[in-house]
């Protein structure tokens, strides 16, 4: 237990501070940047402490919202996604996946992809609403979702299979 | 009594979820007003000195394209020192028109960002500097943009790439005044609104700053005509104005402290008291 919390302190810390000095700066094509500091969110512990979730990443958020300016939107992204997180599990791994170990930062299985990209797509759409917060910006915000969504996605995967546990 | 403890301790993940969110949409909300949270802005301690240190590591990437910035701001001067004939009625104004060299702080941008719709600088100087809130940035090519909020040593600026900001401007051969917003779409550009049919204009022309602004002092260089649309419905020229300055890749900035701005406002002030 003392050991997930551990890890679960070293991962927000790193992935915020990596988000910070790296992702925040990537631009690519002008508008499209990444997002894989709500890996955190993804990874955090199947059957953990749901209001600790939410804890954290409303301060997830509100840090990233402090460095980029953006008033509470990341936190609003990250507070729902946290919050609807139970629902993508059952929506992803079937309705026990509470009593089966579901291990995320492995390989990438189609329901483990399923569940990032819904993860990583009502994040980011969230995120974009929220940032223009006017429907004549519409297609603006899908476009954006989408084209960050499959970076954020890449970049995702590369992370878990990078910090994936060595077996044996 | 038992029951709404019952209730609360039942539903205490959505409750926490609802305060959370609440917080949070509130503070976005916020940030949408001019005028925004003073707690969330990248000028506090932490993340300004974060930035700083950040920025002391990749101000090393672009330090060529800096370099060859203010040698052509150095040459500019220098050929304004050398068009004075007579050396001893050097008038004590700066190349910035009617302002004493005082009046600017010199300052860096350590961070930056253009990628979105509402975006901001923040600088590595703040009220102990002398920087206040509704100051104008500058640099040696054009506007960069506002002041929003300062803290001891960090400030935020509303950059012009912002889609809040809205600055006077004016053509510069014929003081046909306008306002200066931006789209949200390119980094390049940005459109001047609400010019009146009566100006002539044509591709290639200059935009520089109004006089009607107690932001920023007159003819400060803004950017070119790039395209110019004419609004069937307002019977006023829209204007696609190509920036002289590349938003992306900023340095050293100026802030200007106008002096007169505080009479300006005091006297206006004072004339809304009147009526």
């Amino acid at each position: 237990m003392n050991s997930t919390l551990f890890v679960n302190i070293f991962r927000f810390i790193l992935l915020l501070a990596v988000q910070i000095v790296i992702f925040n700066n990537m631009n690519f094509l002008g508008y499209i940047s990444p997002y894989p500091y709500i890996l955190f969110i993804i990874l955090y512990p199947v059957n953990g402490n749901k209001s600790g979730l939410l804890v954290a990443s409303f301060f997830l958020g509100l840090i990233m919202d402090m460095f980029s300016n953006s008033g509470g939107i990341h936190t609003a992204a990250c507070v729902i996604l946290a919050y609807y997180r139970p629902y993508l599990f059952k929506f992803s791994f079937g309705l026990s996946y509470e009593y089966q170990t579901v291990k995320l930062n492995d390989v990438v299985t189609p329901e483990r992809f399923s569940f990032i990209l819904l993860s990583v797509l009502i994040h980011h759409f969230v995120l974009f609403v929220l940032e223009a917060f006017k429907i004549s910006f519409f297609w603006d915000i899908l476009i954006r979702t989408i084209l960050s969504t499959v970076f954020t996605i890449i970049i995702c995967i590369i992370i878990i299979y990078l910090i994936k546990p060595n077996k044996r | 009594m038992q029951q709404i403890f019952n209730f609360i301790y039942k539903n205490s993940n959505r409750l926490l979820f609802l305060l959370l969110l609440g917080i949070s949409l509130f503070l976005s909300i916020q940030s949408h007003s001019y005028h925004r949270s003073k707690i969330i802005s990248s000028a506090n301690f932490l993340s300004g000195g974060v930035y700083e240190r950040i920025n002391n590591v990749s101000e090393y990437f672009n330090l060529r394209t800096q370099n060859d910035a203010l040698a052509q701001e150095n040459a500019k001067l220098r050929s304004l020192l050398f068009k004075v004939k007579d050396t001893t009625a050097i008038p004590k104004l700066d190349s910035i028109k009617g302002l004493h060299p005082d009046d600017i702080i010199v300052s860096k941008v350590i961070h930056n960002t253009f990628n979105t719709h509402e975006n901001y600088l923040t600088l590595n100087s703040g009220s102990l500097q002398g920087v206040k809130p509704d100051m104008g940035v500058i640099n040696s090519l054009g506007i960069v943009g506002i002041i929003d909020n300062t803290s001891d040593n960090y400030s935020t600026v509303i950059s012009i790439l912002n889609i809040k900001s809205q600055i006077n401007a004016k053509l510069k051969k014929s003081n046909h005044f306008g306002s200066l917003t931006w789209d949200g779409k390119s980094t390049g550009f940005v459109q001047l609104t609400d010019v009146p049919r009566l100006a002539s204009i044509r591709k290639g022309d200059t935009i520089v700053t109004g006089g009607q602004s107690v932001i920023f002092p007159e003819n400060i260089n803004i950017g070119t005509i790039n395209r110019i649309y004419f609004e069937n419905e307002t019977h006023y020229y829209k204007i696609e104005v190509k920036l002289f300055n590349d938003m992306t890749n900023l340095g050293h900035v100026y802030v200007i402290k106008s002096k007169n701005r505080e009479e300006i406002i005091n006297l206006e002030k004072k004339e809304e008291k009147d009526e």
